[in-house]
């Protein structure tokens, strides 16, 4: 009787820890901040520029319980972000995949940067460069025409003092 | 009296290569502004409008199925986008049902239902509380929606048995008659 006593003690005790460990399961579910990890790099289409963490619309909960949905499953971030991709088109990832249209995002902004260095480059190298003299005439006795001017204006004030 | 000036020597052609990254960033910028021009004039065409042939796509529905706008010519059909998450479509689901019910005997009337940014369990869930029975399907990568340049949910258009667009219905219908109006005016062509 006293082992039966036992035993059960011992049993209900197993049951408990076992129920203990499903309650940790149910806390395994993906929380907020691992559901918005994700969601703060993709946009719902609904609300433009708005990311889909912050985005307070119903479209939006229902996508960030699908995320939630899909973590719980065990998807990683690179899986669910694909599948969203997938669904709604690349529209919705803050960083496109690098693929068609897409390069551009990806090119022009370098390019873009670089055609500006050059040309504030060139722009200082302008401004440094000295500014080429007037070339200076000179008559076939060799005295420069400035020369002759000067004396041809001080003759003349001369003349009026 | 003579004058014999002393010009510096000039290179009246540069290299053309010294030319070069000035014409490639006008080139880059001529660019860009194409774009953006490309994009501004999208943005601003709005929906397709009635009197253009409607855009074609093919559907895959909820359950399978799949529907292609081309093999549908020759009869009437009716393109609805919504959403679960849509407030608006709640008030019309019943009067497109309604309607289907009305029309599908006939046989050469077609309603297509086309879920835009919406997740499957919240479409079915909306699908099965509204009793709807016409076949409908995700907007897969919001081709369809782009397509058709649409604004918002809900938006539905009535295509003529030619393929033309007749009609497009900005938000939702408020009664059964309104969609039934623009249904016969484009069944008795």
């Amino acid at each position: 009787m006293k082992k039966i006593a036992i035993l059960m003690v011992f049993v209900s005790f197993a049951m408990g820890v076992f129920g203990m460990r499903d309650v940790f399961a149910q806390e395994a579910t993906p929380s907020d901040d691992e559901v918005n990890a994700i969601a703060k790099e993709m946009y719902c289409p609904v609300c433009e520029n708005i990311p889909l963490d912050v985005c307070g619309t119903t479209a939006c909960a229902q996508w960030r319980e699908l995320i939630r949905e899909k973590l719980s499953l065990g998807w990683s971030p690179e899986q669910i972000k694909t599948y969203f991709a997938e669904q709604y088109g690349d529209r919705v990832l803050a960083e496109p995949p690098p693929r068609g249209f897409n390069w551009l995002a990806y090119i022009l902004p370098p390019v873009a940067i670089l055609v500006g260095v050059y040309i504030l480059y060139r722009t200082l190298q302008a401004w440094h460069k000295p500014v080429p003299q007037a070339p200076i005439l000179h008559t076939e006795s060799g005295d420069t025409l400035e020369d002759e001017y000067i004396a041809r204006l001080e003759e003349e004030l001369h003349k009026r003092a | 009296m003579a004058i014999s000036p002393e010009q510096p020597r000039v290179d009246l052609e540069p290299p053309c290569w010294n030319n070069l990254p000035r014409i490639l960033a006008w080139v880059l910028v001529i660019g860009l502004l194409i774009l953006l021009g490309w994009g501004l004039v999208r943005a601003q065409q709005g929906n397709v409008q009635a009197g253009q042939p409607a855009p074609d796509f093919t559907l895959e529905t909820f359950d399978g199925e799949t529907y292609s706008l081309d093999a549908l010519r020759g009869k009437v059909v009716v393109v609805n986008f919504w959403a679960s998450w849509c407030v608006t479509c709640d008030e019309e689901a019943l009067f497109l049902q309604e309607a289907w019910e009305v029309y599908e005997p006939r046989g050469d009337v077609v309603f297509l239902g086309v879920d835009y940014a919406d997740t499957e369990p919240d479409a079915k869930a909306f699908l099965e509380h509204y009793g709807i029975t016409y076949p409908n399907g995700p907007d897969k990568g919001t081709r369809i929606a782009q397509a058709y340049r649409i604004q918002g949910v809900p938006e539905t258009y009535f295509i003529s048995r030619d393929g033309i667009l007749a009609f497009v219905q900005i938000g939702p219908f408020l009664s059964l008659a309104s969609i039934q109006e623009q249904i016969d005016l484009l069944v008795e062509q």
